[in-house]
């Protein structure tokens, strides 16, 4: 049992070449290399189940380094396979028992991993988030010391003005991210949405109104950079980021198979 | 952070430049989950759900941190 492994999947595709992620350490520092099954090919490492165990997993899950550590070199096959084929990325922690129970799964869907490329094919995801800007408060509290007499007064009529701003400003933020949203579906072929990331996450003190992804022609992809930048200077109390290109994570969907025979 | 396998290599550069909250908002919510008889039963939801309450209070807490001196 001290030796019990377990085959962490990163990725599938049509093809895939060993030299393509030769250069590249997997998770845990475990080589990558190459699992066959039907006419499909996944990106995997064989990893020890003392580090990947259901248990064990639970217990790295809550250490941010390992999870950030992993995420990223989960991450970086994914891309250098992406960078040769089309490739749909397997979630964060797939795992398998071994490389033939891999193989077989890859053999008995290779109908649904061909539909799913098929959709990804020659398409790059990216992402768009807008933040709600908050509006400057100095406008109105400077200037208007008439009420030095009355304090309080002045305080509460300064606070309701910027209540109202703030209110103002952010029912426009929203309607102007639903807009952002709308347009920039129109030249995606999918378009979905996550939920917003909070402040903690995102870092920005701003509040994020919109996460979004599009999964976008490879031949659009600079026309959709370009709108991204005119949206953003469209809707005025909102600021916008692009991410991306990334491999099509929110968009590699396989059907779930009927809950047939289990071992 | 610790990759320093990739960090030596320009091509990887870029994915240090990736926030790890976007990255986490693929990896963990996105990518393909196949449920058969063969997978071991380890990336369900619920372990996703940990990971995240995880990572919040994690990055939470080192904001908290930063935030002080500012």
């Amino acid at each position: 049992m001290a030796d019990a492994t377990a085959v962490w999947a990163y990725c599938v595709a049509d093809r895939m070449a060993p030299e393509w992620f030769s250069h590249l350490a997997g998770v845990g520092e475990y080589p990558v290399s190459v699992v066959t099954g039907g006419p499909l090919a996944a990106a995997v490492s064989v990893v020890g189940l003392a580090e990947y165990g259901e248990q064990a997993l639970a217990r790295h899950l809550e250490d941010l380094t390992w999870l950030e550590s992993t995420a990223r070199s989960h991450h970086a096959v994914v891309e250098a396979v992406g960078a040769h084929v089309p490739v749909i990325p397997m979630r964060l922690a797939t795992l398998y028992r071994d490389r033939d129970s891999l193989g077989a799964m890859l053999e008995a869907r290779q109908q649904d991993f061909a539909e799913a490329l098929g959709r990804v094919t020659a398409r790059t995801e990216w992402g768009v988030k807008v933040y709600a800007v908050r509006p400057e408060p100095a406008a109105t509290a400077a200037g208007e010391d008439h009420d030095a007499d009355r304090p309080g007064a002045a305080y509460l009529r300064r606070r309701r003005s910027q209540l109202d701003a703030s209110q103002h400003a952010q029912r426009a933020a929203l309607a102007g991210a639903e807009e952002i949203h709308a347009s920039l579906g129109q030249l995606a072929v999918a378009a979905g949405t996550r939920a917003p990331q909070a402040p903690q996450l995102s870092g920005q003190s701003d509040p994020m109104i919109l996460n979004a992804v599009y999964l976008v022609e490879d031949g659009e992809s600079a026309a959709f950079a370009e709108a991204v930048q005119r949206v953003a200077s469209l809707h005025e109390p909102v600021r916008v980021e692009l991410t991306g290109p990334w491999p099509p994570y929110s968009f590699a969907f396989v059907a779930e198979a009927a809950p047939a025979a289990r071992q | 952070m610790s990759q320093p396998v990739a960090t030596r290599r320009p091509a990887a550069v870029r994915y240090e430049r990736i926030a790890l909250v976007d990255l986490l908002d693929r990896l963990l919510a996105g990518g393909v989950v196949i449920s058969g008889e063969v997978r071991l039963s380890i990336a369900d939801v619920d372990l996703v759900h940990i990971s995240l309450r995880a990572l919040i209070s994690s990055v939470s807490t080192a904001l908290e941190h930063g935030s002080e001196h500012s």
